[in-house]
Parts: C-alpha cells; structure tokens; sequence
C-alpha cells in the first residue's frame, strides 16, 4: 500500500485516494497538423518503462482532485519525492547515478585515508546521508 | 525422448517410477546457433519448438535468464478463448485455439486443456450491445458462441448471483464452449521437452545482458555465460521487453505493469467452467485440484516488481463475492503477482526491427497465456522465412506510426 504525499493538500494519504496517469512531463506538440507521422505516434503511443527511476503523473481523485508528480522506484516501489504540476524532479535517474558514483569514490579516498590512521566513518555516512536527505 | 502413455505409467509402476528419464538436457551453450530465442515461457519455447518441428531448424538456443516458465507463463489463471472482436486477432487467437485442441496430441504431453466454457458476463445495456456485436463477429469468423440472457447464464452456473437483487445484475453473457482452462506450467514442459527431443538447446539461469549489433544486423547476445552467436534473434521476454529493446537501441510502445491472481483452499466441485466480468472487474475458474482461481486487475503504475497493491486485490475479491456470495467465507491459500507488457491497443507485437535479424514478440498484456501455441506457430514460421507469417503480418510494430491499430480493448477489457 502506498502512503502518498500531495504536495497540494500537504498530507500524506492513502493510495486508494489515488489514480496513476502515466508517465509525466509529456509536452503535446505544439503544431500537431505539422508532425511527421513518426512523431504524433510516438507522442501518442510510445512511454518511457523503466526498470527504475520512473517520473508519472498521478491524480488526487477523491481528495484536491488536482494532477501532480511522483518520483518512484518501479522496482522497489519506493516513492522518492512528489511535486506540483508545472515544476521539476530534483531527484532522476542520472542523478542518483552520478550521487553513487562519488559516494563510492569518496568511500575509496576514506579507505586510501583510513590506511593513514584516520577517522573515515563520519564522512562516508555524510555522504549517505545527503542522499536520504534528497529522496525524503 | 520416452513416451509417456497409460501403459507406461503402469510400467514405471512397477518398477518403483525409478525408470524415468530427465524431461530434458541441460547442455553448455555452444559458441553459435541458427536461431537465439530469449525468453524461455512457453511463448519462446513454442517458437523454438516449431522451428524444429516444421522449419527443421534444429540449431537453435532457447536462452531464459531464470527456470523454464517462470515468468507470466506460470503465473496467470490459464484461461483460454478466441472470441476477439476484430478480424486479425480473431485469426490468431483461432490459430491457437485450434492448435491447443490437439496439443496433448502433438506434444505427447498431458497440458490438461479443459473445453469447460467461458462465460464474458454482461450488466449493462451497452454490455449486451457489445457482446451481441462481438459475438456476431466471432460467428462471421467461424467462431463458436452465443448470446445467453440471465436465465441461460443462471442454469450453467446455478451458484451465481443472477437475481435482481444484485449490486450490478447480471443481464446475459457471451458464451463459447470451446473455450476452457489449461494447465499452465505443463504447456512450458511440453514444449521444452519436445523441443528438446528435436534437438534444441535449453540454456536456465543464462541471463542475456546485451545484444551484438554490426552494420545493421544483428550477430548474437551477450550472457552472463559468455556471448553466442547467432544471425537470427527473437526476444520473446513479456514484461522486460521495454528492458531488452533498451539494449539494441529500440523504443517499444509498451507499459509494464503487476497483475495479480489468487488461489483459494481446495473445495469440492461447485463451478465447471469460466467466468468473467469486464464490469465488475473479476474472472474465476475452478482448479481440477478443487481451488478457486480467480484474476485480479493490473496496478495503474509501472512496475517490475512481480508484487501488486493490496486494494486491488481487495477489489477482485469484492467483485466475485458480488457474484458468487457462497464465496464469501472462502479462504484464500496463495496471491502472487506477474509483470505483463501491456501496448496501447491491447494487441500484441510480433515484428520485425529496424535492426536485420532481430524480431519482438512482446506486448501479450494480461492476455496472451491462450495465445501461446499460435503465437509461437506464426513466430516461428516468421523467423524460418525472414518475412512475417500473414496472421502475424498485422500486429507490426509500425501500426503506431501508420495509424492502423486493432483495438481489443473490449475483447481484452478485463485482465486475462
Ligand atoms: C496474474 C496473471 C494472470 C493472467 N491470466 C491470463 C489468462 O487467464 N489467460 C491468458 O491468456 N493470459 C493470462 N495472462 C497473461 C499471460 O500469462 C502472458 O501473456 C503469457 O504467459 C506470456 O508468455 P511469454 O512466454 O511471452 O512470457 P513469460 O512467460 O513471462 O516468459 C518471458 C521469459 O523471458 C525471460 N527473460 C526476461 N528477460 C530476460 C533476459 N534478459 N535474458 C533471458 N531471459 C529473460 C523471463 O525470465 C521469462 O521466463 C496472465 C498473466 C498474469 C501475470
Ligand atoms: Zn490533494
């Protein structure tokens, strides 16, 4: 059961209040009569379906009513942020990649430190912590 | 391959069943192949099957990246039917039916198809409109069935809530006899093991991970096992298809998404054949073994996680007490969750790519368990000639572009 955030009402509610509208930030083009056919059916019919960070549109129907956002976690299912309408992820696939590549690396320089005798502990968790930090 | 039959069963018997052999082989992957399938449910495991049996393309690796059907191919509700509104996926899901009539037959394999009927439940007005239609198309079609009114529904399923008195009264049903349950696992066992018997390679826990590409055709996959080779490739992998086009650099029109089913503890016979509810959203069937079967609906998300929400389970199990209140106390034994690959028109994808050699058959959504002895049919005969099978010819991945969709959502309107 997912507990969803809405970022109009500011509360956390049950999935049930909720409807999934697919993938999110889909601009309609803007002169449809001059699309090539390629590209009105790949507007139409072709979604992103990632094993992953996963960015959709989702409707508050039985509370604002209104269309907002969730960063989700296809795998895990974990809800990493929910944003209004209009605005952008701050949390993405590249992102939470580049924030694993240098929590690694820094935890590779600790351990180079660690060698020397140094305390490495607090800064890698700091590193980890920043992560959680952006997805809460 | 030993024979099974009534005899040698008495046979083994005797002998203490200490005589049977391993169904099939476990062999190395050898460095090249005619033909790769990835995916090893009974849809690739059909197509490999009848490259054997019909193309006499015995060369050929079936590479799955987990055990033999396990994933939607042992995971649904096994109904089957061909009663699809449009032409084109009346000839297909027709190809299969007629295929499954003889399949224990031909496989020499007991997949227990059971011809026990379905029933496509109408409760509203503009139901009966579209079941009429729809079955006049079935019978234009050479389609077996029939328009039934309430009382013709109540006398085939006397357990059924057929009054009045009901939430969402049940108004008639389509009918097609034909129609039936099959065992769901044993479709993929008889098609590996004779398959297997033909020469082809099953290759479990081989995981394929990339696919090589030069100049526009394709040369073989990457494995956890090392690479092989081939210049011929189908991907038959249901709800990672969007995953494995990924890797060759291919966009899909397809969603995936968890459906769910449930079985209950075993009782004694009480309903012999299938019915389905698009309005009230539920479809259940009695197990030879006594449980109730009963499918529940996709989640709206995207997800892989072969795990579903529980309100839509809850709203499944509402739906059949609505129907059936002697259910009401029943107890449920078991609740899993597939990842199906759902497409936009609710047909699915048997295509060429842009890349030579390499084809999909994806996008068989909640519904393409009863479609699997067709499917792997048409596929085959597709990648043995290197021009897609007339049935299959439709269901080309260039219908999102060119605008000629075959939209079963009706048809296909409840997850099946
Ligand atoms: C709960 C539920 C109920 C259903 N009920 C019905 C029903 O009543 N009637 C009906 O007709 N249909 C039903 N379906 C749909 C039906 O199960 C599927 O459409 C059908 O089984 C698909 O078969 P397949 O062989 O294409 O896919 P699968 O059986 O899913 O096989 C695909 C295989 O590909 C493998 N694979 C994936 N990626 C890789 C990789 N990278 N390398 C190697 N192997 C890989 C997987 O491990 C898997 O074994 C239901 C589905 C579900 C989940
Ligand atoms: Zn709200």
């Amino acid at each position: 059961m997912f507990h969803i955030y809405c970022p109009y009402c500011e509360e956390l509610r049950e999935e049930e209040e909720f409807h999934p509208k697919g993938q999110a930030h889909i601009a309609r083009p803007e002169e449809p009569d001059t699309c090539s056919d390629e590209e009105w059916g790949d507007y139409l019919f072709f979604r992103d379906n990632p094993r992953g960070i996963h960015h959709e549109m989702w409707l508050h129907a039985v509370g604002c009513r209104k269309f907002f956002n969730i960063t989700r976690n296809t795998v895990s299912y974990e809800i990493l942020e929910t944003y209004k309408m209009g605005e952008q992820p701050t949390i993405t696939a590249e992102h939470l990649a580049r924030e694993e590549k240098n929590a690694r690396e820094e935890k590779t320089n600790n351990a180079q430190v660690a060698e020397g005798g140094q305390q490495t502990v607090g800064a890698s968790d700091a590193a980890v912590a920043s992560v959680k930090g952006a997805q809460a | 391959m030993q024979r099974y039959s009534g005899f040698g069963l008495v046979k083994h018997a005797l002998r203490h069943h200490e005589g049977w052999q391993r169904q099939w082989r476990n062999p190395t992957p050898k460095p090249r192949y005619d033909v790769i399938i990835v995916g090893g449910g009974g849809h690739g495991l059909a197509t490999a099957y009848y490259l054997a049996k019909e193309h006499g393309i015995t060369n050929v690796a079936v590479v799955e990246k987990g055990w033999l059907g396990g994933g939607n191919t042992a995971r649904n509700t096994t109904i089957v039917r061909s009663n699809y509104l449009w032409d084109e996926s009346a000839a297909l899901y027709e190809h299969a039916m007629k295929h499954w009539e003889g399949l224990s037959q031909e496989l020499n394999y007991n997949v227990m198809f059971s011809q026990r009927g379905v029933l496509n439940l109408g409760h509203t007005l503009q139901d009966m409109r579209d079941i009429q239609r729809r079955v006049n198309a079935n019978r234009l079609n050479g389609i077996d069935g029939e328009v039934l009114d309430a009382e013709g529904v109540q006398s085939l399923v006397p357990i059924m809530d057929c009054s009045k008195r009901a939430r969402y009264p049940v108004m008639g049903a389509s009918w097609q006899p034909r129609a039936g349950v099959a065992r769901h696992d044993a479709v993929a066992w008889g098609y590996a093991r004779a398959a297997d018997a033909l020469g082809v390679d099953l290759l479990q826990n081989t995981e394929v991970t990339g696919f090589k590409i030069r100049d526009g055709q394709i040369q073989g996959v990457h494995t956890n096992r090392g690479d092989i080779e081939a210049k011929t490739v189908g991907c038959v992998t249901a709800g990672n298809s969007s995953v494995m086009a990924g890797m060759a650099g291919l966009n899909l029109p397809l969603e995936s998404h968890p459906l769910q089913a449930l079985v209950s503890e075993p009782l004694k016979p009480v309903l012999d054949t299938v019915v389905m509810s698009n309005h009230v959203h539920g479809y259940i069937n009695q197990s030879d073994k006594g449980d109730l079967v009963i499918g529940a609906g996709i989640d709206g998300y995207n997800g892989y996680g072969q795990r579903g929400s529980y309100p839509t389970v809850e709203h499944t199990l509402q739906a059949i007490v609505e129907m059936f209140p002697i259910f009401s106390r029943v107890r449920m034994n078991r609740q899993w969750g597939g990842i199906v690959d759902t497409c936009p028109d609710a047909c699915p994808i048997l295509s060429k790519t842009k890349i030579k050699g390499l084809y999909f058959n994806c996008g068989w959504g909640t519904g393409g368990f009863k479609a699997t002895p067709g499917s792997g049919h048409v596929f085959a005969a597709s990648l043995a000639k290197g021009e897609m099978h007339p049935i299959a010819a439709p269901f080309s991945i260039d219908r999102f572009h060119s605008g000629a969709l075959i939209d079963e959502h009706g048809a296909a309107g409840v997850a099946h």
